[in-house]
């Protein structure tokens, strides 16, 4: 098999150290991430999946253990400099987009995703074309709305370009936190198809949470299950693909017993 | 008339104040207290500098200077000494008295006998000078800034103070961008105070008290009468403010009132500007106004 793009070795993140609540809320986790992998990440309330994107982001450091990305050390790695290969939609439609900004100018900002950014023209104009064709591939009337500020917008529409912003500059690790909780069922589907199109077309690596039994057995090559800061189920292709609802009950039903 | 172009001149210059507020308060979303302390601060550094021999541009250049390490102590307290930045600000400004002090080698410092910007324009009528120093000034420091804010750099400054988690998402620093706004912020107040102090031929240490006062009414008055702007015309619309700021003040002072009265005033126009879209919400002055015109007519 190939060499995973990113790993997380024996990864442990304590809280509370040296206190009677003290607690791992990552505890020895190990996680291969291949190229090309969609992987939906399920788990109760404070199982650890926002911490285990948290941990894969940057913004919270590791008390031990190891982060890999293409085999090299990146542990210590910022917040910022992780956004070079990394990106990120996050629940809150309100989190992603900058309200007073048009969508065109959100668009651009992401376009510049973890590079310096300096004192030469902006070029709005010039990718407007390109900005159309994108928000085309969305489903709510996104590209009608190019120049007006994202404050302005439905959440749907938010999180919509919330994606599109998070995957206009091709991240080699795509992390999607829920990011249809927010939205009405028809939304929420309509995005989620939109999200699957965009990711298998592009072949991005993405690890996707979800309350969702069925998105998570829908889409993606793999499906892990987080529990008290464990993975305690990571099941792939083949066998992900026979996984029914009723079998991946039971593995909660094994969790909470 | 000679009071009217006064107030015209004193207007573009405090333009430049307002115009530098609006950086933190506007766009970075926070009120920055150290504008009360670098305000003097340009002042005295111009004046001194004058004193001691420099060319009035060169002294202005420096102001400007000065002004900016303030701003980036205010910001390194921010970002990196995570002090809340209304505290930031008010460390700094406190500590920029006893500096403007020293800066002066006295509580005030008089240009009297020496040059200064406004001698670029001598022969002109009474406070023409100003008016077209001021002019070339806000020309000058808004045509940068609007550039700027179009600029890569300038949009991931916009994009700091609109979501700063969005921005670090997006691989900004905003550490950096908040310390890049503070200062130059600071740099364009000390930049205003020293004009104004050469306008007004002394530097004082208590100068800057109520800065913020007005750069703020500067702010929204030019809001309160334009409503929904670009982000340029915003900018523009801050040296407006500022010069129907001035006539708001002249027409205070035509009615009687003491100029001790100022600051009390100044407070009172900014409390009232502050509010109007509240009330405006709530009583929907605007429409009840439109209607009222429209009945007329």
């Amino acid at each position: 098999m190939s060499e995973p793009i990113f790993e997380l070795k024996d990864v442990v993140v304590t809280v509370n150290q040296g206190t009677p609540e003290e607690i791992n809320i990552m505890d020895h986790v190990n996680l291969k991430i291949y190229a090309g992998d969609f992987i939906t990440v399920l788990g109760s309330n404070g199982a650890g999946k926002s911490t285990l994107f948290n941990i894969i982001g940057g913004d919270l450091k590791v008390t031990s253990g190891e982060i890999l990305l293409h085999g090299k050390d990146i542990t210590n790695m910022s917040v910022e400099h992780r956004t070079r290969f990394l990106s990120r939609v996050f629940q809150d439609p309100k989190m992603g987009t900058a309200p007073r900004m048009t969508v065109a100018e959100n668009l651009l900002l992401s376009k510049k995703r973890g590079q310096v950014r300096g004192l030469g023209a902006r070029r709005l104009k010039q990718n407007m074309a390109e900005f159309e064709e994108i928000t085309k591939t969305m489903p709510n009337g996104l590209d009608q709305r190019l120049n007006t500020p994202t404050g302005d917008l439905s959440g749907g529409q938010r999180q919509a370009l919330s994606f599109l912003m998070a995957t206009i500059k091709r991240p080699e690790i795509l992390l999607l936190d829920e990011h249809t909780a927010a939205l009405d069922p028809q939304t929420s589907a309509e995005l989620m198809h939109a999200t699957n199109m965009r990711i298998n077309k592009d072949q991005l690596t993405c690890l996707m949470i979800t309350h969702h039994l069925e998105d998570a057995l829908s889409y993606g090559n793999r499906l892990i299950v987080l529990d008290h800061g464990k993975i305690s189920y990571d099941v792939k292709d083949g066998d992900k693909d026979a996984l029914t609802k009723e079998k991946l009950l039971t593995f909660f039903n094994d969790i909470d017993g | 008339m000679s009071i009217l172009v006064s107030a015209i001149g004193q207007g573009l210059t405090w333009g430049i104040v307002g115009i530098g507020l609006f950086l933190t308060f506007r766009i970075l979303d926070f009120p920055d207290m150290t504008v009360e302390g670098t305000f003097p601060m340009g002042a005295a550094t111009a004046v001194a500098a004058i004193y001691h021999g420099f060319s009035p541009l060169a002294a202005t250049l420096l102001a400007f200077c000065v002004g900016m390490l303030a701003g980036l102590v205010t910001g390194l307290l921010y970002t990196k000494g995570k002090i809340p930045v209304l505290l930031a600000g008010i460390l700094t400004m406190t500590a920029a008295y006893s500096i403007n002090l020293r800066i002066m080698g006295r509580a005030n410092l008089s240009l009297y006998g020496k040059s200064s910007l406004l001698d670029l324009f001598k022969g002109l009528p009474p406070y023409f000078n100003s008016v077209f120093l001021g002019m070339i000034v806000i020309i000058i420091v808004t045509a940068l800034i609007i550039y700027f804010l179009q600029t890569n750099l300038g949009q991931a400054f916009i994009a700091t103070g609109d979501n700063s988690n969005m921005a670090k998402s997006l691989g900004i620093s905003t550490d950096t961008m908040q310390i890049m706004g503070l200062s130059v912020s600071n740099g364009m107040i000390a930049l205003g105070g020293a004009l104004v102090a050469q306008e007004n031929g002394f530097a004082d240490v208590n100068m800057g008290i109520g800065i913020i006062v007005v750069a703020l009414a500067s702010i929204i008055i030019g809001e309160v009468v334009f409503g929904e702007l670009t982000m340029n015309e915003r900018l523009i619309a801050v040296t407006i403010g500022s010069i129907l700021y001035r006539f708001v003040i002249l027409i205070v002072l035509q009615l009687g009132f003491n100029a001790n009265d100022l600051n009390l005033i100044s407070a009172i126009i900014l409390a009232i500007c502050m509010m109007f879209p509240a009330f405006e919400k709530r009583f929907q002055l605007k429409r009840s106004l439109s209607r009222g015109i429209s009945k007329h007519e």
